[in-house]
């Protein structure tokens, strides 16, 4: 048996209000490549935070050996010291800067105060060799394709003397010819001894190039799985990352009444704001009933929140093309103001980010979207906007001290209540929910899925995006699955399954 | 006694402005008190209020500030030193093309901030050089002076004093009812809410609140009263800031400032139009402009190229002084008056005492570093609570 590299024990990870890993036991030998799979927000990218020292020892519990030794690492350079590289999935190299300085930004070569640009481009044309790539060190990076890009990342993490090379979703950006070059340029890296930790949605992607397979569910090891013993098939990886029991946490809805099409989307399309050659969206069709519930499935990057916001008043993208059909009639919405006039509303996934306004009190945080609905000829009428905020505070049990708490001191699920409230008091017909449950605890959650059902009860249609397949499973009547900007599937929810989704979005991924 | 920490937390420069005045009030020997010396602050101060009220719209946008200030006040000053004095024409056409020129050149500005989206201290530091040289241009270099009577006097004249004695009594009449106003707002306000139910301000904190302010319009009416009466000027500053204390606490449009400054996304994605707020903003600070400007060309009865250097600096001082947040989102008209107000007291006592004036540039800049660093920790602090 070789040596062991890497073994992470009983690491615990608590966030406020979570547990994001809980006894996460990870061993890794020495120049094997190790994938990590597990669904999103499994506890993969935290573990790799924990192992880099983006969260300094201390702030989690177990402990971590590396080549025999224990290490406490309180912040990324350490680790780095230790030639523990990791490469994130969004890549974090300067576009404006050319890819020499890049590879050696932080790792300047010559003295402190006098950088040795000769000797920076040299080591970095021979790094780039060993990497495959053929581009002078002295070009800007911004002036490179993202697989190039990625290959510059690891031609970086070379630079850094790395020992044990760690790459979150390397090929997530790539197309087919990339990720092959990029996963036999690992195999090559293994056979000169590199060991290195992958974590990928794509499976196929993953029994090419992987030794071992540790599958992470809700932040706990499940299993390990060897290559050469085990069975790992799509199949079998899919049924670890997914097998959970089902428990009764969706509240159920009386009964249906689902009627007219409410919205109708045909042939969409919509392109990247700022790399106009790339798809986000790619000829999207799909339709939600009054009184449906509809999901939509698919990974992280899969274009669904693209999808939401370019149909919300185009808040997102370029070259926007497509039917947008409400009430069975075409519309043509410019902008939010728009969008909301017609009685769209779109619920954010990122609610501190752009939800709401955190340094404001719940009453104006709840009138914002519909202003209109407390002032006359422009003028506030606070009155009548205490009694909306009230009302919702009411309606949707949120817990405050009074309508004037400012929201950034709020909990998180009772932040989602006051984004929800803003919304349900701009009267929409048709709300788009993006991931209504993310970082909120079970109880709240249940209340969440309380107040979609009385909507549709109401007559409203709602879109639910969601990337917890259970939520889509347990909420929805009907689910469309998307995957890399395309629908890929359409499933009811009488026939809908963890397994099926999963594998649906995992056979449609472009991998090798 | 958190509620008393809480209640000094939020008036904290209204603290400091009484310290300071107090002090200043000693240091000079009571000098800076005197009535002529209050009408004084009043009128050599009065054009940071109205420039800082229009920075106070800009910055909540986001924290931008506008840096053509200074230059747009000489530019428009030497508009109107043209028309009025050199052309003769008219002074209430005159002032009305000063105003439109104002809101040009905001138009100007705000396009270039609001749809193209060029980051607004490059668009006013260009503003800066641009309406300068202009107003160079314009005056050729010269200062235009002796502006006509009926021009100096709208802005430069106190309010007539009918029974013409030794004290104005006219300047305390206003002041009384002023306060009587105050009161009646306060007790309708009181009535409606009462009647539809809503939680009361405690009765006692709100009658302290009532007596303190109009103890201190009273005090103010009869110093100005012992000298010349009520400033002219001063009712143009009042309707400034009631103007704006209401658009910016009142008005959807003034919520849609607070909102962009506070998540500029999450405003944007409630339907706001960021764009055009953002270009109201600078719109109406050039405006604000054209308005000081009128205002200086009176007070010094000329027109110079040189005129309005550093106001900008000075007007984006009072801002921060008076609170409101290098980011955005946050700060009130009343903390701006406040402000500015604080920089017009710490001026004037330095000069009377006779600080040399170098050193009044180097206390003024530690006041400032020192008002916006405990803004930022005392953020900090309540984010870590």
């Amino acid at each position: 048996m070789a040596n062991m590299m890497l073994e992470m024990r009983n690491i615990t990870k608590r966030f406020p209000g979570v547990k994001a890993l809980d006894n996460v036991n990870l061993q890794v030998e020495e120049g094997e490549i190790h994938a990590l799979v597990g669904e999103n927000g499994a506890g993969k990218s935290t573990l790799m935070n924990v192992l880099s020292g983006i969260y300094p020892y201390g702030s989690y519990e177990g402990e971590i050996l590396y080549q025999g030794e224990e290490c406490r690492f309180s912040e990324i350079k350490d680790s780095e010291e230790k030639g523990i590289v990791i490469i994130h999935q969004e890549l974090a190299l300067v576009p404006y800067m050319t890819i020499g300085e890049n590879m050696f930004l932080g790792n300047e070569r010559g003295l402190r105060y006098g950088i040795n640009w000769e000797e920076t481009y040299t080591k970095a044309n021979e790094l780039l060799n060993t990497v495959g790539l053929r581009e002078p060190s002295r070009t800007l990076v911004k002036d490179i394709g993202v697989g190039k890009q990625q290959l510059v990342e690891i031609a970086k993490a070379l630079a850094k003397n790395v020992k044990l090379l760690i790459l979150d979703e390397p090929t997530a950006s790539l197309n087919e010819a990339d990720s092959r070059k990029l996963l036999d340029l690992l195999l090559q890296f293994k056979k000169e001894g590199l060991t290195s930790i992958i974590i990928s949605h794509k499976l196929n992607e993953i029994s090419y190039v992987a030794d071992k397979i540790t599958i992470i569910r809700d932040g706990a090891t499940i299993e390990t799985l060897n290559n050469k013993t085990d069975d790992i098939s799509e199949e079998r990886i899919i049924r670890g990352m997914v097998g959970r029991e089902l428990i009764d946490r969706f509240p159920k809805r009386s009964e249906s009444h689902i009627g007219e099409i409410g919205l109708e989307v045909r042939n969409w399309n919509v392109y990247h704001p700022l790399y106009h050659g790339r798809k986000v969206v790619d000829d999207v069709s799909f339709h939600v009933r009054k009184g449906e519930v509809v999901g939509i499935a698919g990974l992280m990057g899969a274009g669904r929140t693209e999808l939401a916001l370019s149909i919300f008043g185009k808040s997102y993208g370029t070259n926007i093309s497509g039917t947008l059909l409400i009430d069975s009639q075409e519309v043509n919405l410019k902008n939010t103001r728009q969008a909301i006039d017609k009685k769209l509303a779109y619920i954010t996934e990122d609610r501190k980010g752009d939800g709401l306004i955190l340094d404001n009190p719940i009453r104006i945080n709840t009138t914002l979207a519909k202003m209109d609905k407390v002032s006359k000829n422009g003028i506030i009428d606070k009155d009548l906007e205490v009694i909306a905020a009230n009302d919702y505070i009411q309606k949707l049990k949120t817990k405050c001290t009074s309508m004037e708490q400012v929201v950034g001191n709020l909990s998180g699920g009772n932040q989602q209540k006051v984004l929800v409230g803003k919304w349900m008091f701009a009267d929409p017909d048709i709300l788009i929910l993006d991931e209504p449950t993310r970082g909120i605890d079970v109880g709240a959650k249940y209340e969440i899925y309380c107040i979609i059902n009385q909507l549709v009860a109401e007559g409203k249609s709602i879109l639910l995006i969601s990337s917890e397949l259970p939520e889509l499973l347990g909420m929805c009547d009907r689910i469309y699955i998307m995957n890399e900007g395309r629908m890929v599937g359409e499933v009811m929810k009488e026939e809908a399954t963890q397994e099926l989704i999963m594998g649906q979005i995992l056979k449609s991924s472009k991998g090798v | 006694m958190v509620k008393a920490r809480e209640l000094l937390k939020k008036n904290i420069m209204l603290v400091a402005l009484v310290v300071i005045t107090i002090i200043f009030a000693i240091g000079t020997e009571g000098t800076l008190l005197v009535p002529q010396n209050v009408t004084n602050l009043i009128s050599q101060n009065g054009y940071v209020v109205v420039l800082a009220v229009g920075m106070l719209i800009c910055i909540l946008t986001g924290g931008n500030i506008d840096l053509s200030v200074g230059s747009v006040v000489a530019l428009v000053g030497a508009i109107a030193g043209t028309l009025i004095v050199n052309m003769e024409l008219n002074i209430w056409l005159s002032i009305l093309i000063c105003l439109a020129v104002g809101i040009l050149i905001g138009v100007w500005q705000g396009f270039w901030i609001a749809f193209v989206r060029i980051p607004a201290f490059i668009v006013t530091l260009a503003g800066m050089m641009l309406w300068r040289g202009v107003a160079l241009i314009v005056l050729d270099g010269l200062t235009i002076s002796n502006f006509p009577q009926n021009y100096l006097k709208l802005f430069n004249s106190y309010v007539p004093d009918v029974f013409e004695g030794e004290f104005n009594v006219v300047s305390v009449l206003i002041g009384v009812v002023i306060c009587l106003v105050i009161i009646a707002l306060q007790i309708i306000s009181r009535i409606n809410k009462k009647r539809k139910g809503y939680e009361l301000e405690n009765l006692i904190s709100t009658l302290i609140k009532t007596v303190a302010i109009c103890g201190v319009i009273i005090a103010l009416t009869v110093t100005l009263g012992r000298h010349n009466g009520f400033p002219m000027i001063l009712i143009l500053l009042s309707v400034v800031v009631i103007i704006y204390g209401y658009y910016t606490t009142k008005t959807v449009p003034g919520r849609y400032l607070y909102a962009m400054g506070g998540n500029e996304k999450a405003a944007k994605l409630s339907g706001i139009k960021t764009n055009k707020v953002l270009f109201l903003a600078y719109v109406n600070m050039s405006f604000l402009s054209a308005v000081a400007a009128l205002m200086c060309v009176a007070r010094f009865n000329s027109a110079a190229p040189t005129a309005g250097t550093n106001y900008e600096l000075v007007a984006i001082g009072a801002c921060f002084i008076g609170g409101a947040s290098a980011y955005g989102g946050i700060g009130t008209v009343p903390g701006v008056v406040i402000g500015a107000i604080f920089m017009g007291v710490l001026n004037n006592g330095m000069s009377i005492m006779g600080i040399d004036s170098n050193v009044q540039k180097v206390v003024l800049g530690l006041v400032l570093l020192a008002a916006v660093a405990f803004d930022v920790i005392s953020k900090r602090r309540s984010k870590n609570a």
